[in-house]
């Protein structure tokens, strides 16, 4: 392997994709929102809650339903803190997951489908670069990226969280092991994820926005897995991420095989 | 002895139905300016495409630089530079990072990477907005670019894919002294596919002529006119009180003379019926006591060859 040309193309479309406003606005907002702003309106809900005179059934419903394994997590807090707990900690695990994939989505789709769309890929492939190595460049830019800043977006979610539950907990509370294996485990996968789906959906799509906005069904797992916390079928223990990581590494190998045994040159060069 | 940089054995690639290219067989001899000629859709950039090895064939094979297109693919296109017909440049980054990334990508050494772009800048006149993102570029200075990238990692053998269309006279001159002085004074083969015949007949030491996928001529420029324009204009000056019993004579020759003379001050303009007019011609006049002071042969061209290849429709 020519590392040094696998870098290249990674620093190529680094630098292209910093460019491109439909990527870089979706990347800097997104944890914006779930990772700034979310924190602290879920910290403050109870207490908003309260002062409106507001009926917090609702979430004392949700809790109701909760399976017992999270009940006993959540048995060492006052009831005001399990709702900090319960929002903080578990209902935004799963959306945690939207942040990489998303991330990895966009640059894939810049990436192949872009470079497609901008007619620079010609160029590139009558490079010495063989197939495998830039098959791997493509890649590595998008999931290295999307690690990268969902690993940042940890801190800052860590940082927040603590300082947002402070007034209703009192100590540091985050992140528990669930989390860290959510970071270190389930995010490369799903990092993985987004980014072989979209070198599918690239391979048809007419330019970066087509593959975009067809590779956004990607995020519909992670939805599911939302709506099966709300509903209290399942929640994000230790042994539930470690799974659902361990599916998802299964599939990303089953996807990435596929994806480069379709990724020849002769086959790319056709399409231009 | 020269030797063949490229070798190709019915080399022939279908898309569907169509044949791209089809059962071409030629020879490029190394150092040689060798132009593949054809209009769209003759097969030029898909021949290209195969002699890199980035496109698999049907049928039949290839040898460039004593590679196998296919199995040695990266080895090969190390060694070769491709100009695409459209400047595949990134437009969001500057002159200086196209240059440099694909410096890393032909593993130029590293040490010399600084100094081979500056010299390229330099050399396409690109260095005082070499800081600026191309997209603002002009297509001219585009190509300029595209072409010092090409040239980039010092190829052995130069694919040129129409490379002065979109360039104005100026520029597409600087262009084609480029490419005489690699060829002559580098030793670099430059595969020049045009449109511009005029380009050809003025750069290439031997031309290919293409027609939907087909080779339908191959040699020199001279050889092919020789070959393919049997029709010989020539300038004939005479004695200026003789014009007119010269007219007469030639008007009394229709298996020589083709149509009729096209007169200016004391030289007629002839076309003939082939070179082997011009003995019976002058024999015929000189015993009608015609003075002839001059009978001059205009060359023909490759367009005359173009045209006659592709029946004179085009």
């Amino acid at each position: 392997m020519n590392t040094r040309a696998i870098f290249a193309i990674v620093r190529k479309d680094l630098k292209v994709a910093m460019q491109n406003k439909g990527v870089i606005l979706p990347i800097i907002l997104l944890p914006l929102i779930l990772f700034v702003f979310l924190p602290w309106l879920m910290a403050y809900m109870p207490s908003l809650a309260n002062a409106t005179g507001t009926s917090f059934s609702n979430i004392d419903q949700i809790l109701a339903r909760m399976p017992t394994g999270l009940l006993n997590e959540l048995s060492g807090y006052t009831p005001d803190q399990q709702v900090t707990v319960f929002m903080l900690v578990y209902m935004l695990a799963p959306m945690f997951l939207i942040m990489p994939l998303m991330v990895s989505s966009v640059l894939a789709a810049d990436s192949f489908a872009g470079e497609k769309e901008r007619k620079t890929l010609e160029a590139l492939l009558y490079t010495p670069t063989t197939d495998r190595e830039l098959f791997t460049a493509k890649l590595l830019g998008g999931w290295s990226t999307a690690n990268a800043v969902a690993l940042l977006s940890f801190v800052v979610y860590a940082i927040m969280v603590n300082a947002a539950g402070w007034h209703s907990i009192g100590r540091i509370f985050f992140p528990n092991w669930m989390w860290i294996a959510l970071v270190v485990w389930v995010t490369p996968a799903v990092a993985g994820l987004g980014l072989v789906v979209m070198v599918f959906v690239s391979a048809r799509a007419q330019g970066f926005q087509d593959a975009y906005q067809t590779g956004g069904l990607v995020v519909l797992p992670v939805i599911l897995l939302m709506v099966g916390q709300i509903s209290g079928v399942m929640y994000f223990s230790l042994g539930l991420v470690f799974l659902v990581g361990l599916v998802i590494w299964i599939i990303d190998m089953g996807l990435l095989w596929l994806a480069s045994k379709s990724f020849r040159r002769s086959e790319l060069m056709t399409k231009l | 002895m020269s030797t063949s940089v490229i070798q190709t054995s019915t080399l022939t690639r279908r898309f569907g139905e169509m044949n791209a290219v089809d059962q071409l067989t030629l020879e490029v001899q190394a150092g040689e300016i060798f132009g593949f000629l054809g209009h769209n859709g003759a097969g030029k950039t898909t021949t290209v495409r195969l002699l890199n090895g980035v496109l698999e064939p049907t049928s039949g094979g290839s040898h460039v630089l004593g590679l196998d297109p296919q199995a040695e693919g990266p080895a090969l296109r190390a060694k070769t530079g491709v100009l695409t017909e459209t400047p595949s440049l990134d437009e969001r980054l500057t002159a200086r990072d196209n240059l440099s990334i694909y410096a890393d990508l032909y593993n130029f050494p590293r040490a010399d990477v600084h100094d081979r772009v500056e010299a390229l800048l330099s050399e396409f006149e690109l260095a005082d907005r070499a800081d600026e993102k191309v997209g603002g570029y002009s297509k001219g200075m585009k190509q300029r670019l595209a072409l010092a990238r090409a040239l980039l990692h010092k190829p052995e053998l130069l694919f040129l894919d129409e490379p002065t269309s979109s360039l104005d006279p100026v520029a597409a001159r600087h262009v084609h002294i480029l490419v005489e002085n690699l060829a002559r004074r580098e030793g670099c083969t430059v595969f020049l596919c045009t449109h511009n015949l005029v380009e050809a007949q003025r750069l290439c030491d031997r031309v290919a002529v293409m027609e939907y996928g087909r080779l339908v001529a191959l040699g020199t420029p001279s050889d092919l006119t020789r070959q393919y324009v049997k029709r010989l204009d020539v300038d004939l000056e005479l004695d200026p009180l003789q014009m007119e019993l010269a007219l007469q004579i030639l008007q009394g020759l229709p298996d020589l003379v083709v149509g009729a003379p096209k007169q200016e001050k004391d030289v007629l303009t002839l076309t003939l019926s082939g070179r082997e007019a011009i003995p019976e011609l002058l024999s015929v006049l000189v015993r009608k006591g015609v003075h002839i002071y001059r009978l001059a042969p205009q060359e023909a061209n490759l367009e005359e060859v173009y045209f006659a290849l592709h029946g004179g429709t085009e």
